[in-house]
């Protein structure tokens, strides 16, 4: 309780949201922001985009945190995770099978990179950024040759399609029946999936004899080598679970939205937003940030539809200007 | 005459007798071309090899400018173009962009390093979606066309010959300032900066405004080589300022050599090149996976580019007279830790 003000300003703004969210709306705020359905439904979007979001961009930072390697073919990883998984499920016809086949494709991969490129050329920060970058290029140009320029549609699997009722009422008819929000399955789904692959996250690098050995790594590398621990396959594993979890987001993302060329800019792009208003390197920082650049991009969408891509970036520079390091820094 | 002075005067005049033996092809498309792109290239060298500040905005910096061009000149696109006289909006295009370029310096000086690359590329990137869908002044998705070079002092700067020696003339100015600028009192202060920061400070440097200066010199090279860049085109629009073109620029200084002003030219000249005749070697649809792995193999084998390589190269003939002043490296040596 170090700022009263902060905590009072803060409460009453969740109950005000609380209060938009299951009231009935009164006609002056219909009037203001149109009907309640739609800021409803932006920030349930909002919210599982940043599900989306977290996915993407925990791997990102999970590999920065570690190994101070910014991983500017993370987008790829994404984009090739989505790809197998997309002709895993079209052979198999099982979407499990898919996810699991998008996580192992870019974990491979991560693995392969760490192990033939960047333990050459551990420290230096630049060059290690420069060939991701390289990788990049080279990476989407041939998957663009590989699958071709086509859009991919996942069939979302039959239990997770179609959409339930929530409990919220939208508005009330004339003959006094409430009429409560659907909203999609799937969608929920992946905040579901983004919320335990968090909890996973946290659970294994703080609960975990592992974890511990990449939190030790994260604060002094030499004193964990010392201690024993063969640094080169806790680094390779972080890499791998990080691409991983990209090829994860790829096939969920791709079920949720489409597989297409550039997306591996645009989630890349997600990504680096992410863990800069986040903070770089915490996965709390990563799932802050996931959330503000979510429900920044929806409400953009839906309300100021022209800039709403720059509203995100707005959203980011006004961080950088008061807290330059990100939202949430991990104590060093 | 010193060794180094000896070779300026060789490429130099190699330079200006390049029209008399191209094909105006050769003279516009590459040679025009390479020089615009070595010159955008150049301010990100200017950052990143005398600053430690790798900035990704540059190429958003040229745009800026070559936006403004098409706004207060002439442009056959039916929007704004406000008719000023060339030597009205390419000052104050230039002005302007630099003044973008030092903001964006001010909120990325606050940062260091790989978190300035990410700061830069979303800054280039937001600005890219910015352009992209606001109509009301940037023309949105199409931008603006018929941006051309005027007719100034009897002469028609839109054919290749004298377009050819503009930019020459323009990179020309701006290298031999790089050259000088080494070697200034600011231009030392900013790479004692670059190696170590907090001792700058505690002699009493004040570390953020050198930085911010040096995005703003950066700017104005950067921008002026944009308004060449919107003139070359004889367009501007979104994809000019893409997040591709702004790698695309880091790919050239990286290549070329980012710790000394003429790699971003010689990576300029392997890129047009690489650019136009790509397509006759492969399928021109497989441009950037043949761009992508000459970056890759020149980061992995030589980290300082081009001219690295040449300086090993030479190195390992000793007896050629014309060795580098600096003693180059021997090859197999560990690389020096690059700084950022």
């Amino acid at each position: 309780m170090r700022h009263p003000v902060t905590v009072v300003a803060a409460a009453l703004a969740a109950a005000i949201l609380l209060w938009m969210f299951l009231a009935v709306w009164p006609a002056w705020l219909v009037a203001l922001l149109g009907p309640k359905k739609v800021f409803v439904i932006t920030i349930f979007n909002g919210i599982t985009l940043a599900g989306l979001y977290f996915l993407v961009a925990s791997g990102f930072t999970l590999v920065f945190g570690l190994m101070r390697n910014v991983n500017l073919a993370h987008g790829s990883l994404y984009l090739f995770g989505a790809y197998v998984g997309y002709d895993v499920a079209t052979a198999s016809g099982s979407w499990l099978l898919a996810v699991a086949a998008g996580f192992l494709a870019a974990a491979v991969i991560g693995v392969l990179m760490q192990i033939l490129i960047f333990r050459r050329m551990e420290g230096d920060e630049l060059r290690q950024t420069l060939v991701t970058i390289g990788i990049s290029i080279v990476a989407a140009d041939l998957m663009l040759w590989f699958w071709t320029g086509t859009t991919y549609q996942f069939t979302v699997p039959s239990w997770l399609d179609g959409a339930v009722s929530t409990p919220i009422i939208t508005a009330v008819r004339h003959d006094g029946r409430a009429v409560f929000m659907m909203y999609p399955l799937y969608r929920l789904a992946v905040l579901v999936a983004a919320v335990a692959i968090g909890i996973a996250l946290y659970v294994f690098l703080n609960r975990t004899r592992v974890g511990m050995m990449i939190r030790a790594g994260v604060d002094d590398r030499g004193m964990l080598a010392a201690t024993g621990v063969n640094v080169h396959l806790v680094f390779a594993a972080v890499f791998g679970v990080g691409a991983g979890l990209a090829g994860l987001a790829g096939v969920i993302g791709g079920t949720a939205l489409s597989v297409a060329p550039g997306e591996d800019v645009r989630y890349l792009l997600a990504s680096l937003v992410v863990v800069i208003v986040g903070g770089m390197g915490s996965i709390t920082g990563a799932a802050v940030g996931a959330l503000l650049v979510g429900l920044a991009e929806q409400i953009g969408l839906a309300y100021f539809p022209t800039y709403g891509v720059v509203l995100t970036f707005i959203i980011m520079v006004a961080v950088l200007a008061v807290r330059p390091q990100g939202l949430i820094v991990r104590a060093a | 005459m010193s060794p180094r002075a000896a070779t300026h005067l060789v490429a130099g005049l190699l330079l200006l007798a390049y029209p008399l033996v191209a094909s105006p092809f050769f003279v516009f498309q590459i040679g025009a071309y390479s020089l615009i792109l070595g010159t955008i290239a150049l301010s990100l060298m200017i950052l990143a090899g005398y600053g430690g500040m790798v900035s990704l905005a540059q190429m958003m910096v040229a745009g800026v400018a070559g936006y403004l061009v098409a706004i207060l000149g002439t442009n056959e696109s039916g929007l704004l173009g406000f008719g000023w006289p060339w030597w009205l909006y390419v000052p104050v295009a230039v002005l302007i962009a630099s003044v973008v370029a030092s903001l964006i310096g001010l909120l990325a000086v606050r940062s260091a390093g790989i978190y300035m690359i990410m700061i830069t590329l979303a800054v280039a990137t937001a600005f890219f979606y910015f352009a992209r869908q606001n109509y009301a002044v940037l023309n949105g998705f199409n931008g603006f066309h018929g941006v051309v070079p005027p007719h100034a002092f009897g002469i028609a700067w839109r054919r290749p010959i004298p377009f050819y020696y503009l930019c020459l003339a323009v990179a020309a100015a701006f290298y031999a300032a790089a050259l000088y600028g080494e070697r200034s009192t600011f231009g030392l202060a900013l790479q004692a900066v670059r190696d170590n920061p907090r001792r700058m400070r505690a002699l009493g440097f004040n570390v953020p405004a050198l930085r911010v200066f040096a995005f703003f010199l950066a700017g104005v090279i950067a921008a002026t080589a944009g308004v060449l860049l919107v003139w070359f085109n004889s367009q501007i629009s979104p994809g000019t300022i893409s997040v591709a073109a702004a790698i695309d620029t880091l790919v050239i200084a990286v290549v070329g050599g980012i710790r000394r002003p003429a790699g971003p030219y010689f990576g300029a000249l392997l890129f047009a090149v690489l650019q136009n005749f790509a397509i006759d070697l492969i399928d021109p649809e497989r441009f950037n996976t043949v761009i992508g792995i000459v970056f890759l193999a020149v980061v992995l084998l030589s980290p300082d580019g081009l001219l690295g390589l040449f300086a090993r190269l030479r190195n390992a003939v000793p007896t050629r007279s014309f060795a580098e002043p600096e003693p180059a490296r021997p090859a197999g040596a560990v690389p020096q830790r690059s700084r950022i």
